[in-house]
């Protein structure tokens, strides 16, 4: 028996996203590969977007590298739950450099969404706000109602981090937004906007 | 001059901002002085592949990085790689080499004996420094392959170049 629950869950991934994003000009997003390549992309695509076309576990670890390297920046990495299994240690890894301007938010649909819906470990054992917790990241939660998603808000985006949220999104099918997919397109623009050299 | 303190010079005078590592003996001592620079972000890794999305990100953040690991560090990589072939992330690793001379642990021969062709079919450049005297002049080819090139490239660093590791027999 597989366990439907997330079916019904009350907030929405591309709402989420927007309210993360949108009018926050100077936030530097990374994307997973997958659906939330296309959150990001629904909620306008800019330059200050990296959205991953693949690189399946490397969010969290390339969100790390970003903000040691722009310690000034708000840094929020938006990824799936699957992305995340599969990066799990990056997590560890932010705990020990702590950098404060870090937030992570998992999109967790409880399902690998992008290849058939099939669940994750998070539908059924895994709780990752509390796995971030005892890797030592300083300020995690598990949002799953819109007071919660109101109140996580500042703290994901203004809080002294790292921070991590594991956003409980309801399971659902839904348009392709699509990224450009040009990777060094993608990172040329990036760099050009922030640093205004590729 | 002591082959890692060549490295170490080398990352300095490229303006080394992050390196990332998974730990080897052979990289012990280069590790130590990454982590007592003040200027130097060290950062350990769970697994070596989160060292390669790593370097990506400080990249789009404006700062170098270098990779030090062990070669079974490279098996846990490949799919990695990717991200930096895909976008020309430069990358620069340096892969302290086991199962290639008076190795002790066969469990090692495997990614000793595969490394250099695995990183190959990556898409990265390879050199190897035999010789202590080599190092420094192998360390800065290779980062000019990753920084001035947008390229990837490891300086294999042979077993030899390392005390043998003989767990007290
Ligand atoms: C190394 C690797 N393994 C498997 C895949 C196939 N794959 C692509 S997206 C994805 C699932 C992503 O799931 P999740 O992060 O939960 O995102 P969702 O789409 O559910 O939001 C998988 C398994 C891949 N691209 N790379």
């Amino acid at each position: 028996m597989q366990d439907t629950r997330s079916d019904t869950y009350p907030l929405q991934r591309r709402d989420v996203v927007k309210r993360l994003t949108r009018g926050k000009d100077d936030l530097l997003v990374i994307a997973g590969l997958g659906s939330t390549a296309w959150d990001i992309t629904s909620a306008g695509d800019r330059d200050l977007n990296f959205p991953l076309w693949g690189a399946m576990g490397g969010a969290i670890s390339m969100g790390l590298g970003l903000a040691l390297a722009q310690p000034q920046r708000r840094v929020l990495v938006i990824t799936g739950d699957g992305e995340t299994l599969m990066g799990m240690g990056s997590l560890a890894s932010v705990a020990l450099q702590g950098p404060q301007n870090l937030s992570i938010c998992t999109f967790d649909n409880e399902r690998y969404g992008e290849t058939g819906m099939q669940m994750t470990h998070t539908s059924a054992k895994t709780d990752l706000a509390a796995v971030a917790a005892a890797c030592g990241i300083a300020v995690t939660g598990e949002v799953r109602t819109e007071d919660a998603l109101e109140a996580a808000l500042p703290i994901i985006l203004e809080a002294a981090g790292p921070v991590y949220h594991a956003i409980k999104v309801r399971a659902e099918k839904l348009d392709f937004v699509l990224p450009p997919k040009d990777g060094e397109h993608l990172k040329d623009r990036f760099r050009r906007a922030l640093l205004g050299v590729c | 001059m002591d082959w890692w303190k060549q490295i170490f010079a080398a990352f300095k005078k490229a303006d080394i901002g992050q390196v990332a590592y998974v730990p080897d003996a052979g990289h012990a001592a280069l590790i130590d002085a990454c982590i007592a620079d003040q200027d130097i972000h060290a950062i350990a890794l769970t697994t070596e592949e989160e060292g390669v999305a790593l370097l990506a990100g400080a990249w789009l953040g404006g700062v170098r990085g270098a990779l030090l690991m062990q070669s079974s560090g490279v098996g846990n990589c490949i799919n990695m790689f990717s991200l930096s072939s895909t976008c020309r992330f430069p990358l620069p690793v340096f892969v302290t080499m086991r199962g290639q001379w008076q190795e002790f642990n066969p469990w090692q021969h495997a990614m000793g004996e595969s490394a250099q062709r695995h990183l190959e079919t990556a898409g990265l450049q390879t050199r190897t420094a035999a010789e202590a005297s080599e190092v420094g002049p192998l360390t800065t080819a290779t980062l000019d392959k990753a920084f001035a090139d947008g390229g990837m490239a490891a300086l294999l660093l042979h077993q030899s170049l390392m005390p043998a590791k003989t767990f007290d027999q």
